[in-house]
Order: C-alpha cells, then sequence, then structure tokens
C-alpha cells in the first residue's frame, strides 16, 4: 500500500533564523494540518497511544481535524493533556506516539506532534481553549464532595509537573498554593527550552488558566529556608514537590573555574529567563564569545549550542561518542547542522587553557574510540592516547547532565531519597511522607516534559485519593 | 499561609549612610521572620533587572535591612529608589546561616559596606555568650558606616587608612595588632574580595579558622546553575584536596584559608567590559550622579 508522503512543517530559513530567537517551526495552516489529518489510518487497535505518556486518544483528535472538527478536537486532547501547545512543541514524539505509529513500516509517521501543536495553537487564536480548562478525566470528580471541602494542597516548584498537578486538583475545586523559587514560573519551560523551541508567551497564557481556575501562584518563595517544609506539612492537607533535578554536573577538570566556562543551565538561564540575548537593554550581561565549544549531545547541549549562535558566536559541538548514540532529538540536531554548528563525535575535552586574566583561550580534547557497551547499553567510549588538540576558544558551554537539587531537600532530611539524591516514591508519587508527593525530575532524575507532566497526574490522582480518606 | 504574611517589598526608610551608601528598610515580612545572620536576599529592581544578590542587614518583624554601594547600574538603580518605591522582587533568605554558636573569643572584621553584612553576625556571637571584638575598616572616617551599632561589642577597633579615625592602616594591621593581646578561636571577616583574601593569610598563618562571606556573581541562588562556583582547596600531608562548591547554597561563608582567592577574585570581574558599557550607558540616560 502506497502511503502519501508527511506534509512538512514550514520553518524559518537557516539563515534567517541564526539570527533570531523566534521560533523556528511555524506551525501547519489548517489546510496542511487536515491534509495530514487524512493521513492517519485509524487503526482499529491505536498503538500510537500506547506510546504516549498520558495516553491522549490520537485517532480521535486527528480523525476530527481531518473532519474540520477543531474544537471537539481540541477537547479531546486538553481532557488528557493540560498543556498541548507545549507537548505539541517539545515532546520527543519521534520515541513515542510517532515512534509507535504503523505507518513506519510503509514510510513516515504522522506528525502528530505538529497536529497536536496546530490544534492548541487553533484554540488559543480563536478563543476556545479557556472554554476546556476545567476538562477533567478523574473518575472521583465531582463525587468525592471534595468541591465543597476547603482542602487545601501545596504544589512546590511550577515546572510541568507541578503546573499538571496544580491544573488537576484545581479542576476538581482543591486549593492550590504554588509556591516558586523563581520571579516566574513555568520551571525549565522557562529558564530552560529557548524561546526559538517555545515561546514564553505560550508558557504565560498557560499559567493564566491556572490563575483563573483558582490556582494561587507564590513567587519569589524558596521553600527551604524562607518556609520550611515543616510549615507546609502544618498548613496543607497535603504537598507535592515538583523541583527538578536542576543542579548541573561538571566535567571537573583543570581550569574549570577559568571565566568563559559556563554550565548549560547557567548559559540558559541567562539567556532565557534574564534575557541576556538583550543586553543592555536587560541588565544581565553574558559572554557572547567568538568560537564557542559546547560539550555534550543531548538537547540542552543543542539548545546551549544554538542559542550560543545566535548571540552571533560560531560554535562547535564537542561529544565522546558517535551521532547515532547522542541523546537529543534527531530534528534538533538536523536543526543545529543546518544553522551551521560544526560536530566533533568521538572527542573529549581533558583541561581547559586560561591566559594571566584567568580568561578561558582554548579547550585540550582528547579524540575518543567506542570500546565494549557499558551499563546503558551503549558503546563505552575510551581515550586514544596521544590523540590530544587544541581547540582554540573563548567560551565553553558543559551540558553534561544535572543531578538532584539539594536546595529544598537539604532542609527536609526526614524525607527518603535514594542513592541518587532522588526522591523515592510510590506509583502514585507518595513519598516516605504520608502527606507528602513527588513527580517529575526530582524522582527520575533528568527526564522530559512529558514524562513530568505523567507523574503531576499520577500524583493528583494519589493526592486527591489521600486526602479524600 | 502566605495569606496573612505581607510580602509588599515597600521601601519603609532610607538613609545615606555616606558617599553613594545607602542604607534601606524593606516591608517582607516572610523574609524579616526568617532571615538568619549570614543569610542573603536577591533583588531586581525592574522587569529587565538583573538578579543582585544582597546580605541581610538586620531585621524586624515585619522588615529588613540592606545597604547598598552605588558601584554600577543596578546598584546605582538601587540607590536611586526612594520611600514608598517597591522592589520588583525580592527573594529569599537565601544561603547557609552563619554558625554563630559558642567560641569563647571571637574576632569579627568589616570592612567597606561589609561592615553591615557583619553586624547581625556580631551581635548573634555576642548573644550566644562569646567575647566578641570587632575590626572595623574604611578608607577614611567618612566612609565608616554603623559603627555606633556596635556598642554592644566586648572591644571595637576601628581602621582607616588615612587615620582620619582609629589606627592607620588596613583592617590586617587592626587583626595583628590584635592577635598580640590575644589570639581568638575562631574570624568572621567580610569586606571586599582583596580584604577578604588578606584576612585570610593572616588566618592561616596563624592557623585560625576564619568564615568569609563571597560575594559571587550569581544568577538563581538555589543552586541552578553553578555561576557562583569557587575553588576550595586545602593541603592534607602531602596531597592537595581540590573541591568546587557553589556558594549560593554551599555558602555564602566559607573558612577563608580555603579559598583559591586567585580565581575567585578573577570570576568576579567576569562581566568588567559589559558592566561598564551597560553603566556608560545608563549615566547618559541619567546623567549626574556625582551627588548620590
Amino acid at each position: 500500500m502506497a502511503v502519501r508522503d508527511r506534509i512538512p512543517i514550514p520553518e524559518l530559513e537557516p539563515d534567517v533564523r541564526k539570527h533570531t530567537f523566534s521560533e523556528v517551526s511555524r506551525g501547519y495552516t489548517l489546510e496542511m494540518a487536515q491534509e495530514e489529518a487524512k493521513r492517519c489510518l485509524q487503526c482499529k487497535i491505536p498503538t500510537c497511544i500506547s506510546g504516549c505518556p498520558v495516553g491522549i486518544n490520537i485517532p480521535g483528535f486527528v480523525k476530527e481535524i481531518a473532519k474540520g472538527n477543531l474544537e471537539k478536537s481540541f477537547k479531546i486532547i486538553k481532557s488528557q493533556n493540560y498543556l498541548p501547545a507545549i507537548c505539541g512543541r517539545v515532546c520527543p514524539q519521534e520515541v513515542q506516539c510517532e515512534g509507535a505509529c504503523v505507518l513506519n513500516k510503509l514510510g513516515k509517521p504522522i506528525n502528530i506532534g505538529a497536529l497536536e501543536r496546530f490544534v492548541a495553537d487553533y484554540a488559543q487564536n480563536q478563543g476556545f481553549n479557556t472554554k476546556y480548562s476545567n476538562l477533567s478525566n478523574f473518575s472521583i470528580d465531582d463525587k468525592s464532595g471534595l468541591k465543597r471541602s476547603p482542602k487545601r494542597v501545596a504544589v512546590v516548584g511550577s515546572g510541568p509537573a507541578g503546573l499538571t498537578v496544580a491544573s488537576e486538583l484545581g479542576k476538581i475545586g482543591i486549593s492550590v498554593d504554588m509556591y516558586e523559587a523563581l520571579h516566574e514560573f513555568g520551571g525549565v519551560l522557562v529558564y530552560g527550552i529557548p524561546e526559538f523551541r517555545l515561546p514564553k508567551e505560550i508558557v504565560k497564557i498557560e499559567i493564566k488558566a491556572l490563575e483563573e481556575l483558582g490556582v494561587r501562584f507564590l513567587k519569589n518563595i524558596p521553600v527551604g529556608y524562607a518556609v520550611h517544609p515543616r510549615e507546609l506539612l502544618e498548613e496543607y492537607d497535603a504537598v507535592f514537590i515538583g523541583v527538578g533535578a536542576g543542579t548541573p554536573k561538571f566535567m571537573g577538570i583543570p581550569g574549570s573555574e577559568l571565566n568563559g566556562v559556563y554550565s548549560a543551565n547557567e548559559f540558559l538561564t541567562r539567556v532565557n529567563l534574564m534575557k541576556a540575548y538583550k543586553f543592555p537593554e536587560y541588565d544581565t550581561p553574558i559572554r557572547i564569545g567568538k568560537r564557542v565549544v559546547v560539550i555534550g549531545g543531548g538537547n540542552t547541549a543543542m539548545d546551549a549550542a544554538r542559542s550560543a549562535l545566535r548571540l552571533g558566536a560560531s560554535v562547535t559541538v564537542v561529544y565522546r561518542r558517535t551521532e547515532a548514540e547522542m541523546p537529543a532529538r534527531r530534528a534538533e540536531v538536523h536543526h543545529a547542522k543546518e544553522e551551521g554548528i560544526e560536530f566533533l563525535f568521538l572527542t573529549n575535552p581533558v583541561r581547559y587553557l586560561g591566559n594571566e586574566h584567568g580568561k578561558l583561550v582554548g579547550v585540550e580534547c582528547i579524540r575518543m574510540e567506542l570500546g565494549e557497551p557499558d551499563e546503558s547499553g551503549r558503546r563505552k567510549p575510551l581515550p586514544l592516547p596521544n590523540s590530544n588538540f587544541i581547540i582554540e576558544s573563548d567560551v565553553v558551554i558543559e551540558a553534561i547532565g544535572t543531578e538532584s537539587n539539594r536546595f529544598l531537600l537539604s532542609q527536609f532530611p526526614d524525607l527518603k531519597t535514594n542513592k541518587y539524591g532522588y526522591i523515592v516514591t510510590n506509583e502514585y508519587g507518595q513519598t516516605s511522607i504520608p502527606k507528602v508527593f513527588a513527580g517529575g525530575d526530582i524522582v527520575t532524575g533528568s527526564a522530559t516534559v512529558i514524562l513530568a507532566m505523567g507523574a503531576g497526574k499520577k500524583a493528583a490522582e494519589g493526592i486527591v485519593k489521600f486526602i479524600s480518606e | 499561609m502566605e495569606k496573612e504574611i505581607s510580602i509588599k517589598n515597600v521601601i519603609l526608610s532610607k538613609r545615606r549612610l555616606s558617599k553613594g551608601t545607602y542604607e534601606f528598610w524593606i516591608l517582607n515580612e516572610l523574609v524579616a521572620k526568617r532571615a538568619k545572620p549570614g543569610q542573603f536576599v536577591i533583588l531586581r529592581t525592574s522587569e529587565k533587572g538583573e538578579r543582585i544578590p544582597i546580605t541581610i542587614a538586620d531585621a524586624t518583624d515585619s522588615k529588613f535591612r540592606i545597604v547598598i554601594k552605588a558601584v554600577g547600574k543596578s546598584t546605582i538603580q538601587l540607590c536611586l529608589s526612594n520611600v514608598g518605591d517597591t522592589l520588583y522582587d525580592v527573594a529569599g533568605p537565601l544561603g547557609k546561616p552563619s554558625e554563630t554558636g559558642y567560641y569563647g573569643d571571637v574576632m569579627v572584621i568589616g570592612g567597606g559596606v561589609g561592615i553591615a553584612a557583619i553586624l547581625p553576625i556580631a551581635k548573634a556571637l555576642k548573644e550566644a555568650g562569646n567575647i566578641v571584638r570587632v575590626i572595623l575598616g574604611a578608607k577614611t572616617s567618612y566612609e565608616l558606616i554603623l559603627k555606633d551599632e556596635f556598642s554592644f561589642a566586648d572591644k571595637i577597633v576601628v581602621c582607616t587608612d588615612d587615620g582620619s579615625d582609629g589606627i592607620k592602616g588596613t583592617v590586617v594591621d587592626g587583626m595583628i595588632k590584635e592577635f598580640s593581646v590575644s589570639k581568638p578561636n575562631v574570624i568572621w571577616s567580610v569586606g571586599p574580595a582583596q580584604m577578604m583574601k588578606n584576612t585570610s593569610k593572616v588566618a592561616l598563618e596563624y592557623d585560625i579558622p576564619i568564615w568569609v562571606s563571597l560575594n559571587a556573581i550569581m544568577v538563581d541562588g538555589t543552586g541552578m546553575c553553578g555561576g557562583c562556583r569557587v575553588l576550595l582547596s586545602r593541603k592534607q600531608q602531602n596531597t592537595v584536596i581540590e573541591e568546587i562548591k557553589y556558594v549560593c547554597v554551599d555558602g555564602p561563608e566559607f573558612d577563608g584559608r580555603f579559598v583559591e582567592w586567585e580565581s575567585f577574585i578573577s570570576r568576579l570581574q567576569q562581566y568588567k567590559e559589559e558592566e561598564k558599557r551597560a553603566f556608560e550607558k545608563f549615566l547618559e540616560e541619567v546623567g549626574d550622579l556625582s551627588w548620590l
């Protein structure tokens, strides 16, 4: 059987977009979306749904697009996914829904991500999105009588996990207070993911929708010192912790303290949250660099590299394995290459070189080769002796991963964590302290937006069950 | 809980302590109630402002005090704020509190605006039953701030570069002079990086623990960016043990004997050129500020 080609998504041209933080992907038009939706085979047993961490009825919403019932389509998505405009943009669909699409056997899968985004944006533009803020798929819903009870829940951290908990609980009438340490809400959605992949305006719209649901947003409150976790336990019927895995790891090689060596978290936070790309209109500075070396092969490395490029640097990504092992989304690697970012595979830094003013001037690297598979199943990179070489560079961005953020946990020693410092929970996010729930990266370690949302949803169920007992 | 607590961030009072140095009391019940000596807040003056870490220099029921020296665009903007203005953002308290237990004989050294930072620490040490000797340093007597508020101390030694008050010399001179009277069991030293470096060097020679409060460049202040990282190194037998610590969550206080001062000071200069650019542009907008 012949399958029609997937409808490509319009994008900004590489030459244009490397000078701007505007969103790269422009999204489908209605006609394109309908064309793409018509490619869906409407499988009797849809494999795509099982590939979705929050179980969206994908063939259902795709079918409604094809029929032109966009409001109905939006309702289907929204009943399972509280943040479709965000997930449509940042989910790794190729390993989730699209990866499970049967069309993979015949050609290219349905572009589910682009369709989800299209419907969410359409709903926003047409103004019918807010009509469905109250949609809930809780089986307990009204029967629990919670709507009339003055139950109160504190959510700590306003990233994807926390926002989902707030949404699920808010929808059934539970009072939610959302605590955020920073001056803006959204967590990694605002400090981590760049504007060119996820416009911040979209996050703002979602926060506003939650405010309308009655969620109280409290910014600039670092739970730990400003409010002790114990006080939250006394004050609220349940507490959800979704503080993420935001502490950056460093290679720890000589020269790490030199000026010009950044963690990806710092670089991206300066650019995204603090808008350093608009310095001096905005006060936060950033070192732009002529030649930037980014270390790592994940999505954060791609975000950092592409941000540095947009600031005006020439950028080289250094990754110790080969392109095939890169954890970054293919689309992002492809975008980065199109924009002119250079990749050095099988290469690892061993030392940073500085001048007499403590400024970075170069990165000494070593060539690697792949040995036997390691515990992750990927072939372990091993250094090739005497293959050292130097890349002249004035900025280095390390994007080699993050770990558990100790900020809140250091003030909450009774909470059980595992050997990596992540909170131990049951499948409903309940921790060793029954009143305390947790989800997202602070439980799983660094993962994706959608998995954090999935965890938030589960935890919300757990919380409802717990406080109705 | 926050329903009842007011986080208005309104400037309740402003006082000029010296040229370009101002004291502010800010309404924020949450910070005021929780603040412990040694902790800091992060402020922003506008929607486009940077996040500025400032040590809390005292707190009562509903308000806390900060002392600001106008050195760049953001601190000048702060100093240009007036009573009744609202600060755009105030987050805190942040950082580990000072370990103000009982040590017996303690020495507290403050230089420049660092004097404001050591005041609550010195007070807490006094309340813990220590004998507290205070050494205060400034360029000239006019720039010596808050001296009167240290009257609780067992001894105050003032050092000015020009000899206009107390000893003619730096706090290091005062420190060594006091050592000849008696060696303290522990020292706190807060001020410009160079001063903290110099006092730490003396403390290392005399083998006395010395807490310094590092004024590193920060973004979030919650351990998320690593920009404030500092290298600590200590010799153990024949090996040197090096550690990277985050000032925001592991500090801001560290034993100055083990701080790698050279890299710390050079990291403070990271954005010198950018700061200069922003400052010059700002001056064009606001005009002459020599009166500040």
